[in-house]
C-alpha cells in the first residue's frame, strides 16, 4: 500500500509539471495585457512598454517560464501583479471560505442525498421513487445562481432568517459562520444531491437484487440493516467514485456560488484574477486546483479498500 | 410537544440571534458599509487612471489644491500662494499641522517629490512640466515653482480632481518610480487604509485619521473642511449587482455607489432608499476610431462618423432614463464654464445621406470597420451595437468583434493592422471630470506615437492645445477651446456621444454626501 501511495505521489510530479507548463502557454496566448490594464486610458505606447517591462512581460516566454519555474521551485509562488501581495498571502487568506464552503455542500450533499438514494431504491417505483427522481433531474438542470437567487429570495429577503450576502471567518464567532455559510452551502449542494442520489439509487438498486440480500431476507434480518449494512456498503464503491468526482467539480462549483454569495474564496479569486489577467495568481490558483484535483483522486483510490477488501494495491 | 416546524423556526432564530451577538451582519455604529464599482486591487492612484484606485487616493491622501462645488480651484493643503507679476514665479506655503498617517510632518520636499511623480504619469502633469524651470525648497513648510513662460495649468494641474489626481505622499514613497506600484501606503488624507484588514476581493477598511487637521471653511466638492464624521468605512467587494440590490434593501449595507440603470427602479419603488445625484457632470461615452490604419486613417471617412451617430440612441440604449442623461454637443462637458457648441452645427443628428456622401467622396472601398465590443461592462455593453447599426445605415460595413473589456484593453494598444489583432474602432466612458478641457482631455492629444491608442497625428491641434496651457486668460481660453472645436469638426480625434450620470444609492441615516467630481466620504454621516 505505502508503495502504492508513493507511486501515485511520484506520478504527480510529471502531472502537475504538463498543467504549469499549459496553464503558462494558454495565458500568453489568451489576449490581454496586464500593463494596458494598468496603465489605464491615457496611457503613451510608452508608458505601457514601461510598466510591462516591470512586470517583466517583455522578456521572451522562455525566459518568463524559466524565471516562474524557477521561483516555483524554491516554493515561491510569486506576486500579484495587481495586489502588490504575494500569492501565497492572497491564497492563504482564501483558503478558508473555500474550504468551508466545499466541506458544508458535501456534507449536507452526502447527509441528504444517500438517504434519498437508497429510500429511492428501496420505494422502487413508488412515488417516492418518482419525487426523489424528478427532484434529481431538477437539481441537475436549474443553474446554481438560479437556485442561489431563489433561496436569496425566500429566506433572506421575504423570511429575514440569514443574510443576503457575505462571509464571516470562523474565528469572528461561529453562530455568524454558520449562518453565513448555509445558504450557499445549500445552494451548492442541490446539483451534488442529485448527482449522488441518482447514483445511490441505481447502485442499491443493482445490488438489492443480488442473492445475499434475498438471503438475508430469509433469514429474518430488518430491512433497516439488510439496506444500509448489506446493500449500501456493497454499493459504496461507484458512490465514492461520484462523492470524489463531485468534490473534484466542487471546484468550477464555488466559482459561480462565491460570486453569487460575496464570498472572498478562491473561486473569487480565479475569476478576478482572471478578469485583471492577473498571471502570476491565474497560474498559483490554478496549479493548487490541480494538486487538489489529484489528492483527491488518489484519496478516492485509496478509499475502495475500505468498501471492497478484494481491492489491493 | 413543539412540531417539527417550530423547532426550525426556534433554530433559524437562535441562529439569527446569534449572528447579531456577535457582531455578524447588523451594522455597526459609526461604521459606513459600501459597495464601490469595483474592488480595489491597485492601491496606487499614480501608477493606474482607474477610477476605484482615484476614490480610494481621496480617501487616504490630501491634495495642494482642490476643485469646489462649482467648479474653481481652492488652496486644500496650501495655506497660501503668491504669483509673481510676470506670472513665472509662484510660491507655495503649506498649512500648519499637516501630518502624514505616521505622525510626521508634510513637509515642501515630500510635494515637490509628489509632484515630479505624478507628472512623469499625468498628461496634465507632463504637459505643465514642459513649462516648468524648476523646483526649489524654500523651507520645511514652503517651495517655489519656476516657470519658463506662463501657464494656466500650473494650479489647475495641482487641483486635478480626477485620474490622475496629483495625491502627496512622503517624500521616500514618492520617490518611488512611477511605473512601478508603491509599497507604502502613508498619506495624510482624512483616512487611514487599515492594510491589516485588506483582504483584495472581499473588502478594504479605512478608519478615521484623528488628527487630521481640516481647513477651516465648510466642505465644498473636494475642496474646504474634509471633517471625517464617521469611525470606520468599509469598502465591500461584491460583483454581482443585484446582490449589491438585495443586501441594501436588507439593510446589510448602507451605499451603493454605482447601482446598474436596470435595477434603479427597484430602488426607486423602496421607501427606504435614497438616490443622490452627487456628480451633476457625470460621465461622457466616446467612440474613438484607430487613425492610423484604414479606413479612419482618412479625415473624410471619420467626418462621416460625425454624420452617422447620434447620442439620444446611445443614451436611451445604455442608460434609458432621461433623468440619468442629456445629449450635449459641447465636448467639453455641458454644465461646465468650457461649455460651447462651436463647431457642432449639423453634427450627431445621424444625417446618414450626409455621412454616405462624404465616404464616397473619400472613396470608401467598403473595407469593415472592425469595431471593439466590449460584452462584460454593464455601462458599454450595448454601446457597439448601436454603433454598428448607426454606422451600417451611414455606409459603412462593420465587423462588430466582441470581447470582455480587458481584451479590449489590450486590443486597442495595439497598432497593427486589422488582421494580425489590430482594430478600428473603440467605446468607452470618460468622467466629466476627466475632459473639462483639450489639454486633460487624452483624446484631444493628437501628437501621432506620443497620443493615446488611436494616435491622432494633427500639428494645428497639437499647436492649439498648446495655446491654451499657455493662456491664462478665462476668456482667451474660452476662444481657444472654440478654435479646437472647429479643428476637430475636420480631424475628429473622436466623438462624443452624450452625458449620463449615475446617481448613489443610500439608506435614509446616511447623510452629508458631497456634490463633487469623485465620490468623497469625508462629511458623511450615519445616524
Amino acid at each position: 500500500m505505502l508503495g502504492y501511495i508513493l507511486r501515485r505521489l511520484l506520478a504527480t510530479i510529471p502531472v502537475l509539471g504538463i498543467v504549469a507548463v499549459l496553464v503558462f502557454l494558454m495565458l500568453r496566448l489568451t489576449p490581454g495585457d496586464p500593463a494596458a490594464v494598468i496603465a489605464g486610458d491615457n496611457a503613451t505606447t510608452a508608458q505601457i512598454e514601461a510598466i510591462r517591462a516591470k512586470l517583466g512581460l517583455d522578456q521572451p516566454i522562455i525566459t518568463q517560464f524559466g524565471i516562474w519555474a524557477g521561483n516555483l521551485l524554491h516554493g515561491n509562488l510569486g506576486e500579484s501583479f495587481f495586489f502588490k501581495k504575494t500569492i501565497g498571502e492572497l491564497i492563504l487568506g482564501r483558503i478558508e471560505p473555500t474550504l468551508s464552503l466545499a466541506f458544508a455542500t458535501m456534507l449536507i450533499a452526502v447527509c441528504v442525498a444517500i438517504p434519498l438514494g437508497v429510500l429511492a431504491a428501496y420505494k422502487h417505483g413508488s412515488w417516492i421513487d418518482r419525487v426523489v427522481m424528478g427532484f434529481s433531474v431538477l437539481g441537475f438542470s436549474v443553474p446554481v445562481f438560479v437556485i442561489g437567487y431563489l433561496l436569496i429570495y425566500v429566506f433572506a429577503i421575504t423570511l429575514g432568517w440569514f443574510p443576503v450576502q457575505g462571509y464571516q471567518p470562523i474565528s469572528g464567532g461561529f453562530g455568524g459562520f454558520i449562518q453565513r455559510l448555509i445558504l450557499p452551502a445549500v445552494t451548492l449542494s442541490v446539483i451534488y444531491i442529485a448527482l449522488i442520489a441518482r447514483m445511490t439509487r441505481a447502485s442499491v438498486l443493482e445490488v438489492l437484487s443480488e442473492d445475499y440480500i434475498r438471503t438475508a431476507r430469509a433469514k429474518g434480518q430488518v430491512e433497516s440493516k439488510i439496506l444500509f449494512r448489506h446493500a449500501l456498503k456493497n454499493a459504496a464503491v461507484p458512490i465514492v467514485t461520484v462523492v470524489g468526482i463531485g468534490i473534484a467539480l466542487l471546484i468550477g462549483g464555488v466559482v459561480v456560488t462565491e460570486s453569487v454569495f460575496a464570498i472572498p474564496g478562491l473561486g473569487r479569486l480565479t475569476v478576478d484574477a482572471v478578469l485583471a489577467r492577473d498571471y502570476p495568481t491565474i497560474q498559483a490558483v490554478i496549479l493548487l486546483f490541480s494538486v487538489v484535483y489529484v489528492a483527491i483522486n488518489l484519496g478516492i483510490d485509496l478509499a475502495y479498500c475500505l468498501f471492497d477488501p478484494r481491492i489491493k494495491y | 410537544m413543539m412540531s417539527r416546524w417550530k423547532i426550525i423556526t426556534a433554530a433559524a432564530a437562535l441562529l439569527a440571534g446569534s449572528s447579531v451577538l456577535s457582531g455578524g451582519f447588523s451594522a455597526q455604529a459609526q461604521t459606513l458599509k459600501v459597495v464601490m464599482h469595483s474592488d480595489v486591487k491597485i492601491v496606487d492612484p499614480i501608477w493606474t487612471t482607474a477610477y476605484i484606485v482615484r476614490n480610494h487616493g481621496y480617501m487616504i491622501y490630501d491634495t495642494l489644491f482642490a476643485l469646489d462645488e462649482k467648479g474653481d480651484v481652492k488652496p486644500q493643503m496650501v495655506d497660501t500662494y503668491t504669483e509673481s507679476p510676470d506670472k513665472l514665479t509662484y510660491k507655495f506655503t503649506l498649512r500648519d499641522g499637516l501630518l502624514w498617517h505616521d505622525g510626521k510632518p508634510v513637509t515642501a520636499e515630500d510635494c515637490v517629490a509628489s509632484i515630479k511623480r505624478w507628472a512623469a504619469r499625468d498628461p496634465i502633469g507632463q504637459k505643465l512640466m514642459s513649462f516648468v524651470d524648476a523646483m526649489a525648497i524654500d523651507d520645511a513648510k514652503s517651495f517655489t515653482v519656476k516657470l519658463k513662460s506662463p501657464t494656466g495649468l500650473l494650479i489647475f494641474g495641482l487641483g486635478k480632481p480626477s485620474s490622475n489626481v496629483p495625491f502627496m505622499m512622503p517624500k521616500r514613497v514618492a520617490e518611488t518610480d512611477p511605473n512601478t506600484q508603491i509599497s507604502e501606503f502613508i498619506g495624510s488624507g482624512p483616512f487611514v487604509l487599515k492594510t491589516d484588514e485588506w483582504k483584495p476581493g472581499d473588502k478594504i477598511v479605512y478608519t478615521k485619521f484623528k488628527d487630521y487637521k481640516p481647513r477651516a471653511e465648510p466642505a465644498s466638492g473636494l475642496a474646504g473642511g474634509k471633517v471625517a464624521k464617521l469611525d470606520r468605512i468599509e469598502w465591500l467587494a461584491i460583483s454581482d449587482q443585484q446582490q449589491a440590490v438585495n443586501a441594501l434593501l436588507a439593510g446589510e449595507i448602507d451605499m451603493i455607489e454605482q447601482p446598474s440603470f436596470d435595477l434603479i427602479p427597484l430602488l426607486k419603488s423602496d421607501k427606504s432608499i435614497k438616490l443622490i445625484d452627487y456628480n451633476p457632470l457625470g460621465l461622457q461615452y466616446t467612440l474613438r476610431p484607430n487613425h492610423t490604419i484604414k479606413p479612419f486613417d482618412n479625415p473624410k471617412i471619420r467626418q462621416a462618423l460625425t454624420y452617422a451617430l447620434n447620442q439620444k440612441d446611445f443614451l436611451e440604449a445604455v442608460v434609458g432614463n432621461p433623468d440619468y442623461y442629456k445629449t450635449c454637443k459641447a465636448m467639453f462637458i455641458c454644465g461646465s464654464p468650457l461649455a460651447t457648441e462651436a463647431g457642432m452645427d449639423g453634427l450627431l443628428e445621424s444625417n446618414f445621406k450626409k455621412s454616405q456622401e462624404l465616404l464616397k467622396e473619400a472613396g470608401y472601398d467598403g473595407t469593415p470597420v472592425v469595431l471593439l465590443h466590449s460584452t462584460d461592462l454593464q455601462s458599454l455593453t450595448n454601446l457597439a451595437p448601436v454603433a454598428k447599426q448607426l454606422m451600417e445605415k451611414g455606409g459603412f460595413k462593420v465587423d462588430m468583434q466582441s470581447s470582455d473589456w480587458q481584451s479590449v484593453v489590450a486590443r486597442r494598444v495595439r497598432k497593427t493592422p486589422v488582421a494580425e489583432g489590430g482594430w478600428n474602432a473603440m467605446l468607452t466612458a470618460w468622467v466629466s471630470a476627466d475632459v473639462l478641457n483639450p489639454v486633460m482631455a487624452g483624446f484631444f492629444n493628437a501628437s501621432c506615437d506620443k497620443a493615446a491608442f488611436g494616435w491622432p497625428c494633427d500639428e494645428q491641434m497639437e499647436k492649439l492645445r498648446d495655446d491654451f496651457a499657455r493662456e491664462t486668460d478665462p476668456a482667451k481660453q474660452k476662444a481657444i477651446v472654440e478654435a479646437v472645436q472647429m479643428r476637430w469638426r475636420e480631424v475628429v480625434t473622436h466623438v462624443h456621444l452624450g452625458q449620463y450620470t449615475v446617481p448613489i444609492a443610500t439608506r435614509p441615516n446616511i447623510s452629508g454626501i458631497l456634490t463633487a467630481a469623485a465620490p468623497v466620504f469625508w462629511n458623511v454621516e450615519k445616524k
